[in-house]
């Protein structure tokens, strides 16, 4: 039985295993959705129900699908969708839950965003480390492809859609688009000037669409029940329902699914059940470790878009990570520093270097080797980083790094106190270690 | 020269050249690609890697694939495995190499049979995962296990987790690691009750109430520096 406090679309039935079977999925009324687009519909018709939903991209950015879609030229030339399975930020697992329980509603979505986009190939890029979701994957595109669904003159309608799911071999880069192209190509996952855009210039040089898999998933809802039931839920900006991921310091993990809007304490409080007994909550990434931290004075923050982004931060893959009092702030900064160090891709420098030398300032701080002003260097090398790079591989660790030590300046400099070294070890006096000890 | 071949060259008209906005094909030259019956590639292996090109539109797609299908025949992507499918996708050997180097989950170097990442991302961090490294590593003394921190493995509600042999298992106990491993030596099932596949969707268990099993031993200051990774 569900929470009640959950408004599940997306994941409905999703607690019946053989939702995950062709036969499952078409027993809670599967697969009419693409029948009724793919015989009655016309590319625009789709096109202008996805416009008209205002469905917002799950994938971070929060850009509009429909928009997205209808910046693909018409015309003869090959085009592509690509569904970017490539979850690898921290804290998000919501792809993970959605492909891995109703991996037919992916298909039926990337079938029908392909009528909108023209699309006559379509790719699930999926990270290699989700090796279980990817044979479930397989398992469904083999029976949609059965069935008639996928492939050569589907349904008789004289359209064509070839599916393959494609494994990734473990590169969070590779969910940026555009690296995401690189590596579904077969090259190296790095990523490439923008513009020209993907939708102009994208795989093999053709058009190419690419959307998240929860920005897929929610197609067939759209174009079933139109897009003023969509606009229905969520607010004005933010319409829809959203699978959040909660993990961290919180009782009760997962991932729910509610309307955007709704106060972002009752997602941690309410529905993960909020911190540990005794423990309190001291900050917490809204979405996902590349967005800004925010403190507990922001809890009853709606949890949509626009309110995240005015509150510095951003919803960005709808991924909740939650520090308590136990956590040291220093050192969540330096496990942040670290893996965007480890996963630059070293194609421009202020992000690869950048990332490198964070970590450094960051291990020299939480091992008392640094000086306050090695805070206001870490700042600046941060602001060098935003913007001055072909992704934002390297603006995502700028982000929260620059709030950490802006919004916890107090506890940094504790730490460095504390970890005790005094000055003079600090400038190379061997003596003076005897008598820190 | 330009900074990367050929830009500016292939079409001017472009506001950017088609050799930076594609990404840069390494060169290639001819003589450097090995001919099959130079590499004595499994018959399997060769339809395998030939299937896989078979579904991509440019064959260069099948990079990563061919490479997991390598990894999958030798244990790990080893420089004539390497070259078999370099032969067989008409690639040279360092067009592959070079995907291959890129990837964390492809091995340019011997890995042991069986393969353990273990989580030490933030979620997993809060929660134990460089503890259950430490456990891991510990306990994986001798075996023929590849054990290893990583990255976020995108599965935090289950936290600390690890990934062994490519399925998801957690949250995890310290303890555990060494009963895995016990059951991973003896071709067992491992850890059946703690994988991911068997798992309901949070809002489906229980709502947490009152005070609940907090073991004191957690009841400390999550700090600590970055292991493994």
């Amino acid at each position: 039985m569900a929470d009640p406090r959950e408004t599940r679309v997306l994941l409905e039935h999703a607690e019946d295993p053989a939702l995950r079977t062709i036969d499952g999925y078409r027993g809670y009324g599967g697969y009419a959705t693409l029948e009724k687009a793919y015989r009655e519909m016309e590319q625009d018709e789709v096109l202008k129900e996805l416009e008209d939903s205002g469905l917002r991209g799950r994938g971070g950015a929060g850009f509009s699908m429909g928009k997205k879609a209808s910046f693909l030229p018409r015309g003869e030339m090959a085009k592509y969708l690509c569904c970017n399975a490539d979850e690898s930020e921290p804290g998000a697992f919501k792809d993970r839950e959605l492909m891995q329980r109703n991996p037919h509603q992916l298909i039926e979505g990337i079938a029908i965003a392909a009528l909108a986009a023209d699309a006559g190939h379509a790719f699930i890029f999926i990270r290699g480390e989700y090796a279980e979701q990817a044979d479930i994957l397989d398992a469904a595109v083999a029976e949609a492809y059965e069935a008639g669904y996928l492939g050569k003159d589907i349904l008789g309608c004289r359209r064509d859609l070839e599916l393959v799911v494609h494994r990734g071999a473990g590169a969070y880069i590779c969910g940026e688009e555009t690296a995401l192209l690189d590596a579904l190509e077969g090259k190296r996952g790095n990523p490439r000037l923008k513009p020209p855009f993907p939708a102009v210039q994208g795989l093999y040089g053709g058009p190419t669409l690419i959307n998240n898999v929860e920005t897929l998933s929610n197609v067939p809802k759209i174009v079933a029940n139109g897009a003023e039931w969509f606009k229905g839920f969520g607010t004005e900006q933010s319409p829809g329902t959203k699978v959040v991921s909660i993990s961290g310091g919180v009782r009760r993990p997962g991932n729910y699914e509610v309307e955007l809007g709704i106060p972002t304490r009752e997602l941690i409080f309410g529905l993960a059940g909020g911190p540990e007994p005794g423990h309190e909550i001291k900050a917490f990434y809204p979405g996902g470790s590349s967005s800004p931290v925010l403190t507990p004075a922001e809890l009853d923050l709606p949890y949509s878009f626009e309110a995240m982004g005015e509150a510095g931060s951003m919803l960005g893959s709808g991924s909740i990570i939650v520090a308590d009092d136990r956590v040291s702030i220093p050192h969540m900064a330096l496990r942040t520093a670290r893996f965007y160090h480890h996963e630059s891709c070293g194609k421009c420098a202020p992000c690869r270097e950048g990332t490198n030398w964070t970590v450094k300032m960051l291990e020299r701080v939480v091992r008392g080797e640094a000086t306050p002003m090695d805070l206001d260097i870490i700042s600046s090398v941060q602001q060098n980083i935003i913007g001055h790079c072909l992704c934002v591989l390297g603006d995502s660790m700028a982000m929260p790094v620059s709030a950490m030590v802006n919004k916890f300046r107090d506890e940094f400099e504790r730490v460095i106190a504390e970890a005790g070294m005094p000055i003079a070890i600090v400038q190379g006096a061997p003596e003076a270690l005897g008598a820190a000890t | 020269m330009s900074p990367v071949d050929g830009a500016g060259i292939s079409n001017p008209n472009l506001p950017v050249d088609i050799a930076v906005t594609k990404g840069r094909v390494p060169g290639r030259s001819e003589e450097q690609i090995p001919e099959l019956h130079e590499v004595d590639c499994p018959p399997e292996l060769r339809e395998r890697i030939e299937g896989l090109m078979a579904r991509y539109p440019d064959r260069r797609s099948a990079s990563i694939p061919a490479l997991w299908a390598v990894q999958e025949r030798y244990g790990w992507c080893t420089p004539d495995g390497i070259r078999q499918a370099a032969a067989v996708m008409r690639f040279t050997p360092a067009d592959l190499e070079s995907v291959a180097s890129f990837y964390d989950l492809l091995h340019t170097d011997p890995v042991g049979t069986h393969r353990i990442e273990v989580c030490t991302n933030i979620s997993c961090w809060m929660r134990g995962g460089d503890e259950l490294l430490d456990a891991f590593v510990a306990a994986g003394e001798g075996a023929d296990v590849h054990i290893t921190g990583f990255e976020c493995l995108g599965a935090c509600d289950i936290a600390p987790m690890a990934s062994i042999d490519q399925r998801y298992y957690g949250p995890l106990e310290a303890a555990e690691a060494a009963t895995a491993i016990e059951q991973l030596n003896a071709g067992a099932d491992v850890l059946p009750d703690k994988a991911l596949a068997a798992r309901p969707l949070a809002g489906d268990t229980p709502p947490p109430t009152g005070r609940n099993r907090e073991p004191e031993s957690r009841n400390r200051p999550i700090d600590g520096e970055v292991r493994g990774g």
